[in-house]
């Protein structure tokens, strides 16, 4: 049998079809996966803040039923998978990295994390974040923050940070995180990894620890699309929780696709490397027959001032039931973002000033929407970039939160007008650090977005790797 | 009197659905173990989200329905934020623009709206610390609000009790005040006679809350008109704000003044997508709706010809009003059988209707002993009975029922009992002499 | 620029259920000011008859059936756990005045 106790980047699965492969040939056994996995944990976390909770007896628990029954004929049988810690996890330590849930113990677990478990998963742990998700960073969890595998100095993006470090440190094969305004796609493409936005409605949000309500949606991280599309495939359905999901039948695969490039999308702060990224991008996409329409989305612009006058408002509400009275502690020990945050949405809300900003906001999102609709008509999926930038360094952008909300400028309209988009990795900076792109798709569209991604990555001999 | 009260009501009824508003625990918390009848979704746990229940929208629309409201053609939930220990998410999930039902009437009151919402937990107040319960939290709660529009105490009982009957015939709720399935709320000011009606408002309300019970209300309503009557005669205006009630002092008291007064940041509820109430839906309802508690008054008079007073009385509720059509359906001899219910509780007697008519039918086709058989027992009576002839002879007349009965045992019940009366007092007196 | 005072923010701090330091105060006055000032360009736009968006997946009536489901309820025990602060059965809190905040 294979030792894979001291795997190396060479032998680490990357894949659930490699796991999977593994485990069916009895190259090793899951319980020999979950020592592999602990060993890199347990090595490289205090270095890289990347766990807040290692659930080590249930993993070997999980692990050991598998090898009991041998078959590992789940979709995710034997795949390592861990929760960024705003998913709720019975008996299982919760926090949303904010000290008010320090010890917080959840009574149930989220929607999400039971149907990966039920699908066979091995689960490690709690990934570290942003507190309650508000940050594009890492940078704002009361636990420190999480470091880039590929650069330390650098932040690993926001706010899923730890689902996405966890999989570049080779410490998980999949993870979930969120994306509420590029919380997903950000740090994918910040570590190297697919992430997924998925259609809001889609995937059930029941026990994931709310946000902006009319925003929020799950996000899944891989290291490849076909990962993705079976943690998409498992996740999606109704739970009978969350009363804005229903089901969808997987859609005919197009076999021919337009890919929209939006005009405003390259303008005034949009790095050079990121802006050379998407050429090429577009090129190889022309090279494999896609063709490449121009299209406009004007009020993308706004996009930012429209999110963060309805996310804040929603946090402001959502994040009114931590009173200290039923669990956690009380309100001091929200930390500054999250105060912040909840000011700013009382505000819009508050008397004489709704219709000015709350309001307002939401019939710009209207026209946001409108702009998607009429470009969706044109081409099947646009292309667009994730963040303005490559990864930024630890503490460069921490003192003014305004600069921070502008990383959003790309991935904040995609949720709020509620599509799917999936973030792929494709090349590294000069500097070393990972860049990528978006693939946005009208609702319900994940499927095709995948064949797009696949047949990318494909023409790129695309390989995935992990940091360390 | 030189000001006029004028009067708008806030009640809330609990519906008798078998769930929550928004989740599945029993929306029956009344006299649980405290804190046993909650999950993630009304104890506002991180995470949880809600899910609408249809039978409660159904019977606040059925409510509109009956009072004549309009229905909304698309109706959603907002959410109004406020802190309290026994509200767990921080918002009450409820209803602003477009609530369910618009407008309505009932004896000629308008109403304003009726909309749907939950409920908070309870607060229980205690030396040391306040005690909190959630096994209320999150059952269904339906909001009806009124026009300022009532001018006296007796214009709002009669509206609530009205509304209350009205309810109970829908089969919406039991609206039991003890249980607090039906909670009252007033808002009171006086007005000069230019203001009354409908020529303005005046500038401040005091809204009375707290109040469980249609007497209080009478008497918090009372004391609260006094209060602000003395007020005014000082040249002062009352202030605007929240008041409860003292049973014990006969005062209202204060609870909450103007300053403090609330910015609910009210905004649609995302988790909760929006209900549109079409054609079908109305008419669905309306084939249910049940003959209302006014038409019934109607009919009762027109086809029974029966008093006022009993018809009130069989239809106060609904189940006595099927009871008596339903033994009426048997036997025409429709005052007999209302007498025999309103006053005599034959329905409990008989809780088959079938039964009562049967007895009806007896009592009145009975063969009655003759007169000679009857003198005979009385004879017997009297001559068995000499210690209690000798109280009546020596005006202690009370015993008269004692001899009545003996007589009537012994003519196993056919006796006519004004025939033994008048027979028995003849021969007692007639024996005296 | 829309300028946020110090009394503005209190006023929201208190809507918000939160106590600010000095410091606190301070600082977000001034982020706030900043923050709210960039909402200011949506006002270019005219959005005069135009509906506001609140949800994204045109789903209407997504309603459940009236029915108790015992099995999603939590015990008395599991309700309770997340605080020591309980006295028989019920949560506990400092002394609530009659008003609510």
């Amino acid at each position: 049998m294979q030792d894979l106790r001291f795997m190396t980047n060479n032998n680490i699965p990357l894949t659930i079809k490699e796991t999977q492969e593994g485990l069916k040939a009895k190259k090793f056994l899951a319980v020999e996966l979950v020592d592999a996995y602990l060993e890199r944990i347990k090595k490289f976390n205090p270095e890289y803040n990347i766990f807040l909770t290692i659930t080590e007896e249930e993993a070997y628990k999980k692990a050991r039923e598998l090898d009991k029954v041998g078959l590992y004929d789940k979709p995710l049988s034997g795949v390592t998978a861990s929760y960024k810690d705003i998913f709720l996890t019975k008996n299982i330590r919760t926090t949303a990295a904010s000290k008010i849930l320090d010890n917080y113990i959840p009574a149930y677990s989220a929607t999400s994390v039971k149907k990966i478990e039920d699908a066979g998963a091995i689960p490690l742990g709690k990934l570290n974040c942003d507190a309650f998700a508000h940050g594009a960073s890492g940078e704002n969890s009361d636990y420190g923050s999480t470091k880039n595998p590929w650069n330390k100095e650098f932040v690993p993006g926001g706010s899923s940070s730890g689902s996405a470090a966890a999989l570049a440190a080779g410490m998980s094969l999949v993870s979930l995180g969120s994306d509420t305004g590029g919380s997903t796609r950000q740090p994918a493409n910040f570590c190297n990894l697919v992430g997924l936005k998925p259609t809001r409605g889609v995937i059930s949000r029941y026990g994931v620890i709310a946000m902006s309500s009319s925003i929020d949606t799950v996000g899944t991280f891989t290291h490849t699309v076909d990962d993705m599309e079976i943690m998409f495939d498992v996740l999606k359905g109704e739970d009978g929780f969350d009363g804005i999901v229903k089901n969808f039948e997987k859609p005919q695969i197009k076999e021919e696709f337009k890919l929209g490039i939006a005009k405003e999308f390259f303008k005034e702060g949009l790095d050079r490397e990121v802006e050379e990224m998407i050429e090429g991008v577009r090129k190889t996409f022309e090279s494999i027959n896609i063709e490449i329409v121009d299209i406009s989305l004007p009020h993308t612009k706004y996009a930012v001032p429209i999110y963060y006058i309805i996310q804040p408002a929603e946090v402001s509400s959502n994040l009114g039931r931590f009173d200290g009275i039923r669990y956690g502690n009380n309100r001091d020990r929200f930390g500054s973002e999250a105060k912040r945050r909840i000011m700013l949405g009382s505000y819009v809300l508050s008397s004489g000033y709704y219709d000015a900003y709350f309001d307002k906001a939401q019939r710009v999102r209207t026209k946001l929407i409108e702009d998607f609709n009429l470009a969706f008509e044109k081409v099947d999926a646009i292309l667009s970039p994730v963040s303005p930038t490559p990864p930024f360094k630890l503490g460069e952008n921490t003192n003014d939160p305004l600069k921070m909300y502008l990383e959003d400028v790309y991935t904040a309209s995609i949720n709020l007008v509620g599509v799917p988009s999936l973030a792929l990795p494709t090349m590294f900076s000069e500097g070393g650090l990972p860049i990528g792109f978006q693939l946005i798709g009208p609702n319900f569209s994940e499927h095709n977005l995948f064949e797009l991604g696949r047949r990318y990555h494909q023409e790129i001999n695309y390989k995935p790797k992990i940091a360390l | 009197m030189k000001y006029t009260p004028i009067i708008g009501l806030e009640v809330h009824i609990e519906p008798n659905t078998k769930s929550k508003m928004f989740c599945g625990c029993s929306q029956d918390h009344f006299g649980k173990k405290p804190n046993t009848n909650t999950c993630p979704i009304c104890l506002g746990l991180p995470g949880a989200l809600p899910y609408a229940n249809k039978e409660a929208i159904k019977k606040t629309i059925l409510l509109g329905l009956a009072l004549g409201s309009e229905i909304s053609k698309s109706s959603r939930f907002y959410r109004k934020h406020y802190f309290y220990p026994d509200l767990p998410k921080s918002y009450q999930t409820s209803q602003k623009e477009n609530p369910f039902c618009i407008g309505g009437e009932l004896l000629g009151k308008k109403i304003n709206h009726i909309h749907l919402e939950e409920d908070a937990g309870k607060l229980i107040h205690a030396d040391d610390g306040s005690l909190i319960d959630f096994n209320r939290s999150g059952c269904a709660l339906i909001e009806l609000v009124t026009e300022p529009v009532f001018h006296s105490i007796d214009e709002v009982l009669k509206f609530l009790k009205e509304l209350q009957l009205i309810a109970r015939y829908l089969d919406i709720s039991s609206c039991d005040m003890e249980k607090g399935t039906m909670r009252l709320e007033a808002n009171v000011s006086l007005g000069t006679r230019q203001q009354v009606p409908g020529n303005g408002l005046p500038d401040y309300k005091v809204e009375l809350k707290n109040i469980n019970s249609f007497r209080f209300l009478e008497k918090a309503i009372e004391v609260e008109i006094r209060r602000q009557e003395l007020e005014l005669s000082k040249g002062r205006e009352p202030i605007q704000e929240t008041r409860g009630y003292d049973e014990a002092k006969k005062t209202t008291f204060s609870q909450r003044s103007k300053e403090e007064a609330h910015d609910y940041r009210y905004f649609p509820e995302a988790d909760l997508p929006p209900v549109v109430i079409d054609r079908s839906i109305i008419l669905d309802l309306r084939s249910k709706m049940v003959e209302l508690p006014q038409q019934k008054r109607e009919r009762f008079e027109e086809q029974y010809k029966i008093s006022k007073e009993f018809i009130e009385i069989l239809v106060s509720d609904k189940k006595r009003a099927d009871y008596f059509e339903e033994v009426a359906k048997l036997d025409s001899n429709y005052k007999t059988i209302a007498d025999l219910i309103v006053n005599k509780r034959f329905d409990q007697k008989y809780p088959e209707p079938a039964g009562l008519a049967r007895e009806i039918y007896n009592l009145s086709h009975m063969q009655y002993a003759t007169d000679t058989e009857t003198a005979e027992i009385i004879s017997k009576v009297i001559a068995g009975n000499t210690d209690i002839v000798t109280k009546y002879n020596n005006g202690q007349t009370q015993v008269l029922g004692f001899l009545i009965g003996q007589v009537q045992k012994l003519l196993k019940g056919t006796g006519n009992p004004k025939l033994i009366s008048r027979l028995l007092i003849e021969k007692l007196e007639n024996d005296q002499k | 620029m829309a300028k946020l005072t110090k009394g503005d923010v209190l006023h929201v701090a208190r809507l918000s259920n939160l106590n600010l330091t000095e410091d606190e105060l301070e600082m977000f006055t001034l982020q706030l000011s900043k923050i709210v000032d960039f909402f200011s360009e949506l006002s270019e736009i005219d959005t005069t008859n135009i509906k506001p968006t609140s949800q994204t997946t045109g789903l209407i009536n997504i309603l459940r059936d009236d029915m108790v489901m015992s099995d999603r309820m939590l015990t008395q025990n599991e309700a309770l756990s997340g605080t020591d602060n309980t006295y028989n059965g019920m949560f506990r809190v400092p002394k609530v005045l009659k008003n609510k905040i």
